[in-house]
């Protein structure tokens, strides 16, 4: 009964998604607030009946409802509680469902908290997402429905891939889905400002917290899922180029640009037109990643689905809103009013270059990751564009950019001085110089890691050096820079903290190249030196896990003689699968790790280990997440809450103006 | 019931469409937003002003900026004036017949109301109402577990695991029986009969040896002299298992449930029937048509079925497409095999090792292409 409910639910959402999609939109055209009105109850119910049916199906894979075809698929009754759970969108089915349900959640958002927002603008957005919800609420019911039923209900399940089986799954998924969701409320306003033909700064400031709250999670997403391959593909990479990594990047990259270009049209009112395409191609990158994950165009861990029958369909969403969205772009854009021009040497002139660096940088990963397939469709002819690769384009395109991030933060809006900011700036590149010889001096070759960690510490001092002007400049004493600290706007903290954290990420990169890698045969009692570091094998052994058998390496890491860490490396055997997957035993020391990994046992009872010594490896996830905080800190700027500060003001002004 | 819970739910989503259009309400005037956004820019001028963050010259100049804005959005905007009625009690009565329409249409086609959640554990302690074999099944299962020397239970739960298709299971159940309770002919004959289902129809040395036991506790049991006809037949000895089976036919009744099936096989493979003969059989194809149950073979081409039907919809599985082709080949059903075989290749198109493994299959079964 849970489950028909559930099942019941979504169809019933499908029907309001539809009314969603149309009486708003006509209200919109008569200019009847009443129908305009429609669209923000409908859109918090269909989330509600979104997220029971999501609640159903949560349901059947804990209690193991083996009558689901997708519980048998991918579930197991002796599965620990956490991958049942984590197991519902570790499938195509389930992840679908996901999908629609942030869809929705970002809709219930808009229709919740955007109460300052024109009634008009309010109805086209909600109407748009509801047309996106539509499309993939029919897409799931069609050809991928989670709630399929089997007559003769098995007694076990064919359980979860056992590479999904990691606290990972619980994570990584549901951020980087809210990631890539996220653009699509940025879409639609988008879609919206172009429905109504009328776009302004005001519509840049409405947009802004969505696309910072998408871009926040994508980022902690992407860095998550890079992590998560690092410790379970036991090859001690974190990011190897694959096309369903550059599908997540790309929407970032664009995502990225998209930031800073709604900063410009808040400020100055122009680059309107852009930042409308680039919203548009933030989303449109991501329904591409979708379709490259589901088609199963792809053949990869991640396509665990390879359905013809399900690419065409998301094949044709693709083209229906993408294609829809540029044409309306094409049609409506020559109606917006483009704004000012303004100086090569300012704030807005720096962003445009940030914009342009990015959105070739898109272009190459772009190109990269579907000229491959282009040429396989069209020739039969395989070829592996990989890290070299991207490292010849990517690499030259995207250095500019951190070279050029410090000077730009310290120009001024309209009419900058460069030889003031470059002067300001001198701190920060005589800290890069001297981080650059202390590493040349400790770690030695090679020398593109020494100018990585040099342009890493100008990036993250030159972050704070625009801040600190500000707080200390003009004959402060301590107690008004303290004041001025706290009375900096946050999304300033926030641009300071997101910068200074690609900054350590980079520093993390730069000192792959200080890495020691060896693969080797061990057996009980072994020593390997690695780096500044001896991994001692202790013993060999097997243990019984819930549903695998485990063989296992402890061992200690010894420095100087002394202990300063143990691991367990392990290769486990999931029978019901009849998989093995590889659980990597790290040991953080300071901020790098020693990484071993096991390949294979040999007849000889040894096994075959790759060992690895990664010296500040930890800073690339570090990096992201203070990447993330920064987007967190600038979401919570009061600026960015105007519609909750009018309701508020309405009923206090006197309150609100004395906490101002 | 589970009915009254959709229309509750339905009635909810209608309302909350409703709701909206018939609560009176005012437009609002659609610049107070835009009117905010740029008070709010103003008031935060002031406030880098008073901390010292902005110079007075530069906030003059943002200031007057916004206050353009302003004056543009409230130029912009006109009041929107309340719609008419007409357009929303349209709007109100699509709502009431669409939404209904749309759910109730579409869930009673692919929805499955009648059909009660099956959680594990209740489906365990629940009573057996004849349609689960598998929960009965695992009842006999975790008996047998508590109780492995209770052969009575092994002899019940073999033709059941045989049914099911779990062929080696059937068999390891059978040696169970024969250990515990010792051998006789029917038993010797199931536990051979299920070695070669496990073998696909192959009748191997151990399958051989159990046929000779079988034949030694009674030497006119027709399964073992059926399947060891078999064995001389795959051996190459078509001379051998025509006169095997041709003492078969002599020592039955000319009415055994088996009959026709020996004689087909004789007839195919060149010998001289004693009796009238149908349309030509496989080797395997025969060996299930001697089933004395005839709804084995009926079960097998359900399994069959179910598999095909598993397949069409989730083709990733280079292990259930083998075992269809093998499944069709063995049966004799060439035409469906090549089909099975195509199919095979079509989903499997990305996986190399995947179709040299359908290249061998079907070079084995000589399926051609």
């Amino acid at each position: 009964m849970i489950v028909e409910t559930g099942h019941y639910a979504l169809v019933l959402a499908l029907a309001l998604a539809l009314v969603q999609s149309c009486l708003p939109l006509w209200g919109v055209a008569r200019r009847d607030a009443q129908l305009m009105a429609v669209a923000p109850p409908v859109a918090v119910m269909q989330f509600i009946l979104i997220a029971a049916s999501f609640g159903a199906l949560t349901y059947a894979h804990v209690v193991s409802d083996f009558s689901l075809a997708n519980v048998i698929e991918n579930s197991h009754s002796l599965k620990p509680m956490i991958y049942k759970i984590s197991g519902v969108w570790g499938n195509h089915e389930g992840s679908m469902l996901l999908w629609v349900l942030i869809l929705a959640l970002f809709g219930a958002l808009v229709a919740l908290f955007s109460r300052a927002m024109p009634d008009d603008l309010k109805a086209s957005v909600l109407a748009v997402q509801a047309w996106l919800g539509s499309a993939f609420i029919l897409f799931i019911l069609l050809t991928s429905n989670p709630f399929a039923r089997v007559s003769q209900p098995p007694l076990e399940g064919q359980d979860l891939n056992p590479i999904l089986q990691d606290p990972g799954l619980a994570i990584h998924p549901p951020m980087l889905y809210i990631g890539y969701v996220g653009f699509s409320i940025v879409f639609s306003f988008a879609a919206g400002a172009l429905i109504q033909g009328r776009i302004d700064a005001a519509w840049a400031r409405f947009v802004r917290p969505w696309a910072l709250l998408a871009w926040t999670f994508l980022t902690m997403g992407i860095a998550m899922g890079s992590y998560w391959a690092y410790y379970t593909l036991g090859w001690g990479g974190f990011w190897f180029w694959d096309p369903v990594e550059n599908a997540s990047l790309m929407p970032w990259l664009a995502g990225t640009a998209l930031l800073h270009s709604i900063v410009v049209m808040e400020k100055r009112d122009a680059l309107k037109i852009w930042t409308i395409f680039l919203a548009i191609l933030a989303f449109s990158l991501s329904l591409l990643g979708t379709f490259l994950v589901r088609s199963g165009v792809l053949t990869s861990v991640h396509a665990f689905a390879s359905d013809p029958q399900r690419g065409v369909f998301i094949l044709a969403i693709l083209v229906f809103f993408i294609g829809g969205a540029l044409a309306l772009f094409a049609w409506r854009s020559s109606a917006l009013k483009p704004g000012g021009l303004f100086a090569p040497i300012s704030r807005e002139g720096a962003l445009v270059a940030n914009n342009l660096l990015l959105t070739t940088a898109c272009a190459t990963v772009f190109t990269g990751t579907l000229y491959p397939l282009a040429l396989e469709a069209l020739t039969g002819e395989k070829i592996s564009v990989g890290a070299p690769f991207f490292n010849l384009t990517f690499g030259p395109i995207i250095a500019p950019v951190f070279l050029l991030m410090p000077i730009g933060q310290m120009l001024a809006w309209k009419r900058g001085d460069l030889i003031g900011a470059l002067q300001r700036l001198v701190f920060a590149g005589v800290a890069a110089l001297a981080v650059a010889l202390i590493f040349a001096a400790i770690h030695g070759e090679p020398v593109v890691s020494i100018i990585g960690t040099g342009v890493a510490t100008w990036l993250i001092v030159g972050s704070f050096v625009e801040i600190s002007a500000r707080i200390a400049g003009r004959g402060a004493t301590f107690r008004t820079a303290f004041a001025r600290a706290f009375g900096l706007p946050r999304s300033a903290w926030g641009a300071a903290f997101a910068h200074a954290g690609l900054g350590v990420t980079l520093l993390g990169l730069a000192a792959t190249g200080w890495g020691v890698e060896k693969i080797t045969t061990l057996k009980a009692g072994d020593s390997v030196d690695l780096g500044p570091y001896q991994v001692v094998v202790q013993s060999l052994e097997t243990r019984p896990g819930e549903n695998f058998k485990a063989s296992i390496a402890p061992s200690k890491i010894m420095r100087g003689g002394v202990v300063v860490a143990s691991i367990e490396p392990a290769r486990r055997f999931y029978p019901s699968r009849q998989m093995t997957t590889t659980e990597a035993g790290i040991a953080t020391l300071g901020m790098g790790q020693v990484y071993v990994s096991l390949s294979g046992e040999n007849p000889d009872g040894s096994v075959d280990a790759r060992l690895y010594w990664k010296p500040l490896v930890a800073f690339i996830w570090i990096g992201a997440l203070i990447m993330a905080f920064g987007g967190i800190l600038s979401l919570s700027d009061r600026r960015l809450r105007i519609g909750v500060a009018r309701k508020a003001r309405a009923a206090a002004p006197a309150a609100i103006q004395a906490a101002e | 019931m589970i009915w009254s819970v959709f229309l509750v739910m339905t009635a909810l989503a209608v309302l909350s469409v409703l709701w909206p259009l018939l609560r009176g309400r005012r437009g609002t005037d659609p610049a107070a937003g835009r009117r905010d956004v740029y008070d709010a820019e103003l008031a935060s001028i002031e406030r880098d002003v008073a901390r010292g963050l902005t110079s007075e010259a530069e906030a003059n100049a943002s200031r007057a900026e916004a206050a353009r804005r302003l004056l543009a959005a409230s130029k912009a905007a006109a009041p929107t004036p309340s719609g008419s009625t007409m357009a929303r009690r349209i709007a109100a009565l699509a709502a009431l017949i669409f939404i209904p329409a749309v759910s109730f249409g579409l869930y009673t086609i692919i929805g499955a109301a009648g059909y009660p959640d099956q959680p594990l554990q209740a489906r365990l302690n629940g009573p057996v109402d004849g349609g689960d074999i598998n929960v009965a099944l695992a009842r006999i299962e975790k008996h047998l577990e508590e109780a492995p020397d209770d052969a009575r239970g092994w002899e019940i739960i073999a033709p059941v695991y045989l049914k099911l298709g779990r062929a080696s299971d059937s068999a390891r159940a059978w040696q169970k029986v024969i250990s515990i309770a010792g051998v006789n002919a029917e038993r010797a004959s199931s536990f051979g009969e299920a070695l070669v289902y496990a073998e696909d129809g192959q009748v191997s040395p151990q399958a051989r040896a159990a046929f000779e036991a079988a034949l030694n506790s009674d030497a006119s049991e027709p399964r073992a002299q059926f399947f060891l006809g078999m064995a001389d037949e795959q051996a190459g000895d078509n001379q051998g298992a025509i006169a095997r089976w041709t003492r078969l036919l002599e020592s039955s009744p000319a009415d055994a449930p088996f009959a026709p099936a020996v004689r087909e096989r004789i007839a195919e493979i060149g010998g001289r029937p004693t009796g009238p003969a149908s349309g030509p059989l496989s080797a395997a194809g025969a060996a299930v048509a001697a089933m004395p149950a005839d709804d084995q073979q009926k079960f097998m081409r359900e399994r069959i079925a179910a598999l095909a039907d598993r397949l069409a919809h989730n083709g990733a599985d280079p292990q259930g497409w083998q075992q269809l082709v093998r499944s069709y080949a063995v049966l004799g059903e060439k035409d469906k095999a090549r089909s099975a075989l195509d199919d095979a290749r079509k989903a499997l198109s990305g996986d190399a090792a995947s179709l040299s493994q359908l290249d061998a299959l079907s070079g084995q079964f000589g399926l051609g292409g």
